[in-house]
């Protein structure tokens, strides 16, 4: 998170443009969602339903979570059509 | 210079202001006595003589929240308001102030409810002092369009970027004709070219105006709006005289004495009364009184330098509040007493509460606001509601 | 390229502040798939206000303006007059509201806006009750419901209101368009956004949204209950085109009411007798809808 020094930092409007992602949610969540793709027919339930856009459809279309974004919420688990998703203690 | 003379009221003043100033949206919404500033802006707009968006907003809150918005995304907005709708966009006032909204606003200065009143007095503006917004004072319709391009030319200084009221006295001003030059089209212009603040939306940019901020950022981003003020002393006083070289009048920068030179007692008047007072002044200097008048034009800034001199040269400073802040004495008198502390030779001071609600400031009045503080002791009262009638009984401390 | 039922463009960054299963999360991020980049949105104070994480951060992929509380339909015209003075014609304005910011304190500005044919989407995310303060009751709590305004200690102490019908309101103004939407049926979500974006005028979007502390549940059953306020009967999807009433879904058979509000702590004082009290007008309002759709297509503009 970026500091001010003096108020010569601060602009003079207040605009904010630091894109929210530079903060990591992770240290949110009490579970993680453990996704096992064996199941998995790449209906994208999981990545439609995330309230964070921490579920990313990668190179060869599998979901993937972002885990540093993940709050634990477990709508992915509980959506899947397949539970391929199961909600477990995070470590 | 080609001169174009058109008898106008101040509030017309406002309106042809505001289509000289070219702004982009008006916001507004009517109320007595402000309504023919907007009748004559939509008559413009109708004739195809003012090529702006007209919002005709559903209130005073409204109106001013769309020019802030408006002005997020750069376009330079006009509106204009009075006592209760005033009041009404309090709220919105420290929003404009604080996202660094160079909106300009007309106020016709108008008592405030309850009672219901039309009537002049400055509570409606003073109760805004602390918004962060220019005040400026008129006291004629030249000046009243004058002042509204100087604001514009204040208000988009990039070291300002402030909002500016500009204010009139109800009806004295408002309703009242007189002969006014209307600067042509390509002066103003050049004068006041459209300026973009770098502190705005863009199209296609991930950027939030607004925001909210902890504990740790707010202090230093608040300082940041005080600093726009304290530039805007610099930006009026340049204004004015930009405005001289270009059109060939000025109205006196911030505080504009008269007879201030060799006074033994001076009296701060703000808004129509100081014309009234002029004629008293040039009576009684007649028969022999030094008096003199120094009109607060701007009162944010506040002018202290100013202040100050003058404090330090007379005998006795009267102040004229045409408000009341319920404080320890009216808002202006305040605020000179205060910032007269710091000098080294202290007048004795006064405040003469007067015009409230629209009470007329008579010549007779302002006598005898200049015979008492001609006479004035050390250890005399130092509020006075002047002309308020009161039970017999009751004594006033004058020695 | 995966096939996916909605675009797949993100104009939302993680990282934001959302609570875990956080519904007006979602409601935001199908708005934008539906209205794209070329937006200027405005927000009043709302929980999306502070979801944008603090300052210097921002969430969104486009220009954001905070605005007043009050005013969102002044912000609203205010932006879209700036962008028709600047002559910039390919840009939509959206405001985004919570259902204290819309059908309460923001109700004046949202009939200004609507009424002086605003061009613009005004989006209220309802997630029934001033939920950024803290879970106080709005006029678009539901009757019934527990609120900290409505404690529901007693008999009688929970919300007595029914609940404001902004569809209502919005159709008397004669709007262009009105939908309803869920976050439960994503690709009706963004079909209703991409036919507004397409239409000229001020169009309103009502979107149901749950919130786990402030419906208390347990955050992943946010989709299940964003369907089951719809199949209940109790949050309709429909839109309003012109006056016309069409309703999107239609369950053979609406799910029962007290099984939606088994779910939600907030519904758990309720004697089953109001319960069944709510189940009947629900039924009654249903019936009504089917009546009024089928009147509004020779006689358009009746409200309901």
């Amino acid at each position: 998170m970026k500091t001010f020094k003096s108020y010569a930092d601060v602009p003079e409007a207040p605009l904010a443009d630091v894109p929210s992602s530079e903060e990591k949610t992770s240290g949110w969540r009490s579970n993680r969602p453990v996704v096992d793709l064996k199941n998995c027919t790449k209906c994208y339930l999981c990545w439609k339903y995330c309230p964070d856009v921490a579920i990313a459809i990668n190179g060869e279309g599998w979901p993937e979570v972002k885990y540093d974004y993940c709050k634990g919420c477990g709508i992915c688990a509980e959506e899947c059509a397949r539970d391929c998703i199961v909600m477990e203690k995070e470590v | 210079m080609m001169m174009t003379k058109v008898v106008m009221t101040g509030n017309y003043a406002q309106s042809y202001a505001a289509k000289l100033a070219r702004a982009q949206v008006v916001a507004a919404y009517p109320i007595t006595p402000q309504t023919s500033i907007v009748e004559k802006i939509a008559e413009f707009v109708a004739k195809g003589q003012f090529d702006t968006q007209y919002i005709k907003v559903e209130s005073e809150h409204s109106a001013m929240q769309a020019c802030i918005s408006e002005a997020a995304l750069g376009s330079r907005t006009y509106t204009a308001t009075s006592s209760q709708g005033l009041l009404l966009m309090h709220e919105l006032l420290f929003w404009a102030a604080g996202q660094r909204a160079p909106v300009v606003m007309g106020v016709v200065n108008r008592a405030v409810a309850p009672p219901w009143t039309i009537w002049t007095d400055h509570t409606d503006s003073m109760a805004q002092r602390d918004t962060g917004w220019i005040q400026y004072y008129c006291e004629s319709n030249q000046e009243v369009l004058d002042t509204v391009l100087q604001a514009y030319h204040v208000a988009e200084s990039t070291d300002v970027l402030l909002p500016a009221m500009v204010m009139e006295d109800a009806f004295f001003l408002s309703h009242t004709v007189e002969a006014v030059d209307v600067p042509p089209q390509e002066k103003v212009d050049g004068f006041i070219p459209p300026k973009r603040s770098p502190w705005i939306l863009e199209l296609g940019k991930e950027k939030k105006l607004g925001s909210f901020m902890m504990p740790d950022v707010y202090m230093e981003f608040r300082y940041n709006v005080a600093r726009g003020m304290m530039a805007a002393r610099k930006r009026v006083l340049e204004a004015d005289e930009e405005f001289e070289r270009r059109f060939g009048r000025n109205h006196g920068g911030l505080l504009p004495e008269y007879k201030c030179d060799d006074a033994d007692v001076v009296l701060m008047t703000i808004g129509t009364a100081s014309c009234t007072a002029r004629e008293v002044i040039d009576e009684m200097r007649r028969e022999g009184k030094k008096v003199g008048l120094a009109r607060m034009r701007v009162f944010r800034p506040f002018p202290q330098d100013e202040v100050q001199r003058l404090a330090s040269h007379v005998r006795a400073l009267g102040v004229l509040d045409r408000s009341w802040g319920f404080g320890f004495s009216g808002p202006l008198y305040t605020e000179v007493a205060g910032a007269a502390y710091q000098g080294r030779h202290k007048p004795l001071m006064k405040d003469y509460v007067t015009g409230i609600g629209g009470r007329d400031i008579t010549p007779p009045v302002l006598r005898g606001i200049f015979t008492d503080l001609l006479g004035l002791k050390e250890g005399a009262q130092e509020t006075d509601w002047v002309g308020l009638r009161r039970p017999e009984k009751e004594v006033l401390r004058n020695a | 390229m995966p096939k996916t039922t909605i675009p797949q463009q993100e104009l939302m960054y993680s990282g934001h502040a959302a609570c875990p299963g956080c519904g007006a999360a979602l409601v935001m991020r199908y708005l934008l798939k539906g209205v794209g980049e070329k937006t200027v949105m405005t927000i009043p104070a709302c929980c999306w206000a502070i979801i944008s994480g603090p300052f210097p951060r921002t969430v969104l992929k486009i220009p954001v303006l905070d605005n007043a509380f009050e005013a969102t339909g002044a912000s609203i015209s205010g932006l879209r007059a700036a962008l028709d003075a600047q002559g910039v014609k390919d840009v939509t304005v959206v405001g985004f509201a919570g259902d204290g910011g819309t059908a309460d304190i923001g109700i004046q500005a949202l009939s200004g806006m609507i009424e002086r044919n605003t061009d613009a989407i005004y989006v209220m995310y309802d997630n029934e009750a001033y939920m950024n303060t803290g879970i106080q009751r709005s006029s678009s709590t539901p009757f019934g419901a527990w609120t900290t305004t409505t404690p529901a200690e007693a008999e009688g102490t929970w919300k007595l209101e029914p609940k404001k019908s902004m569809l209502a309101i919005t159709v008397a103004h004669k709007i262009p368009y009105v939908a309803t939407v869920s976050i439960g049926y994503p690709e009706d979500f963004v079909r209703k956004v991409e036919k507004a974006k397409a239409i000229k005028g001020p169009r309103f979007i009502h979107a149901f949204s749950p919130c786990p502390p402030g419906w208390k549940y347990s955050p992943e059953q946010t989709i299940k209950l964003s369907r089951m306020g719809v199949d209940t009967g109790i949050f309709p999807l429909l839109e309003v085109e012109n006056g016309v009433y069409k309703v999107s879904r239609k369950p053979s058979k609406r799910t029962p009411v007290k099984d939606y509000f088994a779910l939600q702590g907030r519904f758990r004082h309720l004697p089953d007798a109001v319960v069944a009290e709510i189940q009947a007008n629900t039924d009654k309002a249903w019936e009504n809808l089917m009546a009024i759709e089928e009147f509004s297509k020779t006689h358009p503009w009746c409200t309901f």
